[in-house]
């Protein structure tokens, strides 16, 4: 284990750093949550409070692995895509064969797939990753729409639909599988070899390979992860939804990012944590939620997160080169 | 042929860009195919369509070779016409639409090298941001919908002829030329590969990098107002996706003709090369019946086939 111990000093340092960015941000959840309940009756309801909770849902499985993904400086443009994919395999497969489990192992399955294929573009051709799960963004919408030829793929069996709008003892279900799924990740980001050798990759590349990990098999694994939450995100949004179309995932990976860098985790590699994007994408989340309230159109959500985007970044990395200079 | 012979032309064939030969072999194939591909009608077309691409994939090779990315050029060249075809409604002048298009593109551009240069957010995510904000004004802007009944002076600029020759063309060859002199016959095309290649160096020679990438960022912006000018007249109308995803192919474009992601090498030529082969491969499979989701995904093949043999031929070498 001496490439683990080579790189302990980064790990204390960054998980001191991460217990002040998730409470600044806590800091801005309850701020966002005051004004919004000054602005608005109806935002300090049950109702619409654990509505929130459950887009923040959608938003967690999505952004948590492309978080592993950022964690080891690399990015997946393709979640939004990979999502849409997904989706309408799993739609059609529980349509044509009645099944939930196929559906379901079909959407994890494309999008492990379309997450191998990111990850080989990135390790065996060498092609920066920012190009390749950009060009793969572009290549799985085109082949969702081909499949799709413009048809809609609707009406799923009363079981599946549970796992995206039902309750279990009041609360959504997709909560409680947010808060399992924050736990394992958890559990597999700070206590496990590859969760810290995934931070050590992100943190100082060449290091860790000099330090023997396998960094082209654990970049491969952020990306096939990254995939399989996405083809994950993917059910949970077609149970919701009851229907699939073509551009199902086409807005969602800004939104994604926004998350994921509201949440505080480098675009660089090596700091940040799931803990963190969870905050993210509940951040992102109310502003949305307020923006509805508010009744403010839609047509404004590109606008308003790309800002968030610019903002979140500007203000992470202002305040990264003053503890760095410090 | 003798040995020597045959070695100097292999050497000759060896310094052909790989564009070309992807190129011819498109053209081939898709002339087979299709009886209607190898008519004048049909490849005036592919070069009038091309003239749109290239004034994006011109300033993005210039991007690119800085080691950056432009994703919000295609939503900028849409905002553009959204702005042009607005403010022509509102005024009834097609020149204060263009400039008005041309000021979004500026603006758009200039404030990506600002984000870029001087905040040091990584290009691809201040450029993902801006495209955000982009597609969001221009949604906001229409409501969705399109802008019609534009003045028919407006046709002139895609179906128009300058001295014989069709309009769009004109546009382009005077945007390849300009770009060809900046990036080989200027001071500020000596710092554009020095950018990717060794930014460091630049600084310690006392040249202001931040500026120069913001000016690079800035044309980008620029062009997609020009190319703003000749989309909103090909298609008489504005519509807020028009031109979204059109970074993709320019992007392609670009790394099709053999820029490189790293290094800051690139060639303006190449890139020429490389919009003229998205041009015949679209337009091909168009003639093939073939959707614009098979489009896209040849698109996105033939970039992953161009970089598999640059890395091949890189660690060759």
């Amino acid at each position: 284990m001496s490439q683990i111990e080579a790189a302990a000093p980064k790990f204390k340092l960054t998980v001191s750093r991460d217990v002040t960015d998730v409470a600044y941000r806590l800091l801005a959840v309850a701020l966002i949550c005051i004004a919004l309940s000054l602005v608005s009756d109806a935002f300090l309801t049950a109702n619409n409070l654990l509505n929130v909770l459950r887009q923040a849902s959608l938003v967690f499985f999505m952004a948590s692995g492309l978080t592993l993904v950022i964690l080891t400086g690399k990015i997946d443009l393709s979640i939004g895509a990979t999502v849409g994919l997904s989706a309408c395999v799993a739609a059609t497969m529980i349509k044509s064969t009645g099944s939930s489990w196929l559906g379901a192992a079909a959407a994890i399955g494309v999008g492990s797939i379309v997450g191998l294929g990111n990850g080989l573009m990135v390790t065996k051709l060498r092609i920066p990753s920012f190009i390749a799960t950009y060009g793969m963004l572009w290549v799985a919408q085109g082949a969702t729409y081909y499949y799709m030829s413009g048809q809609s793929v609707y009406g799923f069996p009363a079981g599946f639909r549970a796992l995206g709008s039902g309750y279990l003892l009041g609360i959504p279900i997709p909560i409680y599988l947010m808060v399992a799924f924050l736990a394992i990740g958890y559990f597999f980001t700070k206590r496990t070899t590859y969760g810290q050798q995934i931070y050590a990759i992100g943190a100082n590349t060449v290091a860790a390979r000099l330090s023997g990990i396998p960094v082209n098999s654990r970049l491969n694994l952020v990306f096939v992860l990254s995939g399989a939450m996405a083809g994950l995100a993917s059910l949970i949004y077609l149970a919701r939804l009851n229907s699939a179309e073509g551009d199902i995932g086409e807005t969602l990976t800004l939104p994604t990012i926004a998350a994921v860098v509201i949440g505080g985790t480098s675009l660089f590699g090596g700091v940040g944590s799931l803990f963190g994007t969870f905050i993210g994408g509940l951040i992102l989340t109310l502003i949305l939620n307020g923006m509805n309230l508010l009744n403010l159109n839609a047509n404004w959500q590109p606008l308003v997160t790309g800002l968030i985007v610019l903002l979140a970044v500007w203000l992470d990395m202002k305040t990264r080169s003053k503890t760095d200079s410090n | 042929m003798s040995e020597r012979g045959l070695a100097q032309s292999m050497s000759v064939l060896g310094r052909v860009p790989g564009v070309a030969f992807v190129l011819v072999a498109l053209v081939a194939v898709f002339a087979s195919m299709s009886p209607g591909f190898s008519t004048a009608p049909n490849l005036t077309n592919i070069l009038l369509q091309s003239s749109i691409l290239l004034l994006l994939a011109l300033p993005m090779t210039f991007i690119i070779m800085t080691e950056g990315l432009d994703l919000s050029i295609g939503a900028v060249l849409t905002l553009g016409s959204v702005a042009l075809a607005a403010v022509a409604l509102a005024t009834g002048s097609l020149t204060v639409g263009f400039i008005a298009a041309l000021a979004i593109g500026l603006t758009f551009g200039l404030l990506n090298g600002w984000l870029i240069a001087w905040l040091d957010i990584p290009p691809f995510v201040t450029t993902l941001g801006t495209l955000g904000i982009a597609q969001g004004l221009c949604l906001v802007i229409t409501d969705g919908t399109s802008i019609v009944g534009l003045p028919s002076g407006l046709q002139f600029f895609y179906s128009g002829y300058f001295l014989g020759i069709p309009f769009p063309l004109v546009i382009a060859a005077i945007a390849y030329a300009v770009m060809h002199g900046i990036l080989y016959h200027t001071r500020l095309g000596t710092y554009v590969p020095a950018l990717g290649g060794n930014r460091e160096a630049l600084r310690h020679a006392g040249v202001n990098d931040r500026v120069v990438l913001a000016v690079i960022y800035g044309i980008g912006g620029l062009m997609a107002g020009i190319a703003a000018l000749l989309l909103t007249s090909r298609i008489s109308s504005a519509h807020p996706t028009a031109a979204i995803g059109m970074e993709f192919d320019a992007i392609a474009a670009v790394a099709v003709g053999g820029t490189q992601f790293e290094r800051g090498e690139g060639w303006l030529l190449g890139t020429l090369l490389g919009v003229i082969t998205i041009g015949v491969l679209r337009n091909g499979l168009n003639l093939l019946a073939m959707p614009s989701s098979i489009q896209v995904i040849c698109v996105g093949l033939l970039v992953i086939v161009a970089l598999f043999f640059d890395g091949m031929r890189k660690a060759h070498e």
